[in-house]
């Protein structure tokens, strides 16, 4: 309920309480489930332990490509059938790759529950893996780089391009979306062999929310997943790669980009074994670049006007809580053509310095804290993104539960952890990138 | 309504009965400034959506005053600078942010919901005495600009301009988006004059979705913003010209390895009795994934990622707008596609099953639309355009379920019939060109 709140007075961080339960079925597949009746919708999340970095070398691309193959028909299910039965049940649905795991989800009126998992049951038991759905889906994966990076000014800025800079290691540095190459080289065996190592029901994880009554989803699960072949799950292997020591940079030339632009990363503590130290940059890259009032706001683009726009984040796909170490606090900035890149450089250098030395103003950590706690609970009020970064916490963690406490987690940390992070913020473990528009040669 | 398949091993599971959505608590009121007032109790997260919808039409002949008052509305009070508002809102975990086109101006927000009456003070401290200081107008107009021209240089943004030009011709509607230029031109003193002559209380809209007591969260906005009052009235769009159809239009975009394909149809708007039918034909055309122009130029032939046909609404008029972005080589055979799937739906009904199947993903996706605070919000403000309301969005269920075969076959030859389309293509001319010319007249802009 609202209450007036007067000027200065801090608002408490408060916290959501949705309830989690979980259980595990014979054959290894992990659920979570995340009941609330308030409104009648459910959605349902597999989030597979596979993503970009698990690619073979020779097949950068594949992981995505596999995710549209995974739509094109199933054991009982021809082509096309289960997009037509997830919409003809009211229902929107999707699928996405990252460097660490690949979802596939839809969100439904609650009446719609037990299609649902029949939907994703059949094809965690078998997908439909031919000649022609291959050919034609890598077709649809081409006009998709096409419009996301070929076509498009700051295409794959910074995301496809600051990893090569960074990292050493095929894993690490490849692009995700794929070379065409590659892409048209995928045979139905690369599929059926991914799909056999990756895609046990042990590699993943199966969460609902919503509106469901726990003990009937549980039946259904049951019923639709139990005979669900087990199969051995893989050992994830270590991607982790040596900490910079020297500043790497690179210029990507792009022919149809207007205005110039930096971005520039640095390595960050493992974000699921070392938590509390990786919470403090999420909150540092609020306090950089959150609004107005943020530190890098206010000096790049309202006092030196020397910046469009600028951003900080965590995980190149911008996902601080889904992605595995090693991953990275970026920063990105457009600007002018007439500002030198150097001229942004160094004034992120001197903020960056100036928090290290100075530390924070008062009331800047706590007004910060409340705007993140504020992001975390509007991504949660859908119940898609609330089943989703179940599943995903889960997965990564074993702990769903996190999505409740991360409000407060995030309260928690420090200035001095805050202050701490940005020293460590140094051009020596750097990775920058600039981008030089058509013609500003 | 259910596909076939060959040799179904397991049976599909069937629906449930539905579940009702439950009545939301609302409460309703229009303060003696004659701002409306919409408070909806859903109490998900602890958090409160606020959109503030101000009418803004032919609020200048220049497109470039109201851009540049949208960016700058947030720029100082006469209590507080651009970072200090900032930062007042980050201290209860909120944060506005404005946007405008040819029809209003809305202010979005939210916060938590304890700071609800903050977020509402700060709000009326910025309708009532923004004070547009120059420095930050000029930082902020020359930041717009280049955001502009950034905006220009892509695919999605060049054809839609060249659309609008197209088919709007004269009406506001023809320009969304000022020049870099004459956003680089505005000073402080058109902006005071703006604000004092448009950003008025009648005929606005305030709504506030979230963890919030309805009766309660009415009252509170009643005292906060009692100093919003200045007199006036709300101008209106003229209506929507007419479709004029004509040549292809063709919009060079040298060395694209792709082609933008936009089609404009007409549309009816949400208020009027025909629109499910027409919402209907729409959705199996086009709209959704399981429409068949997406089985067909994507499924079947892998042209394209995305192709869609939507149904912008605006206060004067609505379109219906088909999308695809299909590279190069295909450019005419994925118009062909486009133009074959439009003559189907219009001359040949859809099959009963096709009906159903759109029915169920409408009712559904509604639904879903306005189970999230954010998403009710949003859709109250964008039907407080056209004087809709809660209960338009309670009944459109309704109506969708009676729609008939008839009437979805009566729609779709009416406004989806492809000789009433306006055709823009942004691409490389020099390629595509010649293949197009084959399917009929094309203009080179």
């Amino acid at each position: 309920m609202s209450a007036p709140t007067s000027a200065g007075a801090p608002v408490t961080i408060p916290a959501t309480g949705f309830p989690v339960e979980r259980f595990t079925l014979p054959n290894g597949l992990r659920v979570v489930l995340t009941p609330d009746r308030s409104a009648p919708v459910i959605a349902v999340g597999v989030v597979y332990d596979v993503g970009i970095r698990s690619e073979p070398q020779g097949r950068t691309g594949f992981a995505h490509l596999f995710e549209h193959l995974m739509f094109q028909g199933s054991e009982n299910l021809e082509k096309l059938a289960h997009f037509r039965y997830v919409q003809a049940s009211g229902g929107v649905f999707n699928g996405s790759t990252h460097l660490d795991y690949t979802d596939y989800y839809e969100t439904l009126p609650s009446n719609a529950l037990e299609r649902a998992l029949f939907l994703e049951a059949d094809r965690m038991r078998r997908p439909e893996l031919t000649e022609e759905n291959l050919a034609n889906q890598i077709a649809v994966v081409k006009e998709e780089i096409r419009v996301n990076v070929k076509n498009r000014p700051y295409g794959g800025f910074p995301w496809l391009l600051l990893p090569p800079v960074m990292f050493d290691t095929f894993a690490n540095a490849h692009d995700g979306y794929g070379s065409f190459e590659d892409l048209e080289s995928a045979t139905v065996e690369d599929a059926e062999s991914f799909f056999s190592t990756y895609y046990a029901p042990g590699n993943a994880v199966l969460a609902v929310g919503g509106d469901l009554d726990v003990a009937r989803a549980t039946e259904l699960i049951e019923v639709h997943f139990g005979d669900v072949e087990a199969r051995p799950v893989p050992v994830r292997p270590s991607f982790a790669e040596p900490d910079l020591t020297s500043e790497r940079r690179a210029e990507h030339h792009d022919a149809m980009a207007p205005l110039p632009a930096v971005a520039m990363a640095w390595r960050v503590p493992d974000p699921v074994n070392d938590l509390n130290a990786y919470l403090a940059y999420v909150v540092l890259a609020e306090v950089l670049t959150d609004g107005d009032a943020s530190r890098l706001v206010e000096r790049l683009v309202l006092k030196d006007a020397i910046a469009t726009s600028v951003s900080g984040y965590l995980g190149f796909m911008g996902d601080p809580f889904d992605v595995r170490d090693p991953t990275a606090f970026l920063l990105q900035a457009h600007f002018p053509p007439a500002v030198k890149s150097e001229t942004v450089i160094t004034a992120v250098d001197e903020e960056l310095d100036r928090l290290a030395n100075s530390g924070l103003q008062p009331g800047e950590l706590s007004r910060v804290q409340a705007r993140l706690a504020a992001h975390l609970l509007r991504e949660v009020d859908a119940v898609l993104g609330r089943t989703l970064t179940t599943a995903v916490l889960e997965q990564q963690r074993g702990r769903a539960e996190l999505i409740n406490d991360l409000p407060h987690l995030l309260a928690e940390v420090t200035a001095e952890q805050v202050v701490a992070a940005a020293q460590t913020l140094r051009p020596a473990r750097r990775a920058l990138l600039e981008l030089v528009p058509g013609g500003a040669q | 309504m259910s596909p076939s398949h060959a040799a179904v091993n397991r049976p599909v599971p069937d629906l449930e009965e539905p579940r009702a959505l439950p009545e939301p608590e609302v409460a309703e009121r229009t303060l003696s400034s004659g701002l409306k007032v919409v408070a909806v109790r859903r109490g998900t997260v602890p958090l409160v959506e606020l959109r503030l919808r101000v009418p803004f039409a032919g609020a200048d002949d220049d497109v470039s005053v109201a851009a540049v008052l949208a960016n700058t509305l947030l720029s100082g009070t006469s209590a507080h600078t651009n970072v200090q508002l900032a930062a007042e809102l980050q201290t209860i975990g909120g944060g506005l942010s404005v946007g405008v086109d040819p029809d209003r101006l809305v202010v979005s927000g939210n916060t938590l919901a304890d700071g609800l009456g903050r977020l509402l003070e700060m709000l009326n401290e910025v309708l009532t005495t923004a004070t547009y200081p120059e420095r930050e107008v000029r930082t902020e107009r020359d930041r717009l600009a280049d955001r502009i021209q950034i905006a220009f240089s892509q695919p999605a943004q060049a054809v839609r301009r060249a659309l609008l030009r197209r088919v709007y011709g004269s009406h506001p509607y023809a320009i969304e988006t000022p020049e870099p230029d004459q956003v680089r031109a505005i000073e402080s003193p058109s902006l005071q004059a703006l604000h004092a002559e448009r950003v008025l209380p009648a005929g606005s809209v305030l709504v506030l979705v979230g963890s919030i007591d309805p009766a309660a969260t009415l009252d509170l906005v009643e005292r906060t913003l009692g100093d919003w009052a200045p007199t006036g009235s709300a101008h209106r769009t003229p209506p929507a010209p007419a479709l004029t159809t004509g040549p292809l239009l063709l919009v060079d975009r040298p060395g694209s390895v792709q082609s933008s394909l936009r089609v404009a149809l007409p549309a009816l708007p949400r208020a009027n009795p025909e629109y499910a039918a027409f919402q209907l034909a729409n959705l199996i055309f086009g709209g959704y994934f399981s429409s068949r122009l997406v089985e067909n130029i994507r499924e079947d032939k892998g042209y394209t990622y995305s192709p869609h046909s939507s149904v912008d609404h605006s206060a004067a008029g609505s379109m219906t707008l088909v999308g695809a972005d299909v590279a190069t080589e295909v450019t005419a055979p994925a118009l062909l596609e486009i133009e074959y799937e439009l003559g189907r739906i219009a001359t040949l009904p859809p099959t009963a099953e096709e009906l159903e199947q759109a029915r169920q993903y409408a009712i559904g996706t509604l639904a879903l639309s306005v189970s999230s605070q954010a998403g009710l919000a949003g859709m109250l403000i964008a039907l407080a355009g056209t004087g809709l309301d809660l209960n338009w969005l309670a009944e459109h269920p309704i109506r969708l379920a009676k729609v008939t075969l008839e009437e979805v076959a009566a729609a779709a030859s009416a406004y989806l019939a492809p000789s009433g389309g306006v055709t823009v293509v942004l691409g490389d001319a020099g390629v595509v060109a010649g293949p197009l010319g084959a399917l009929g007249a094309v203009d080179r802009s």
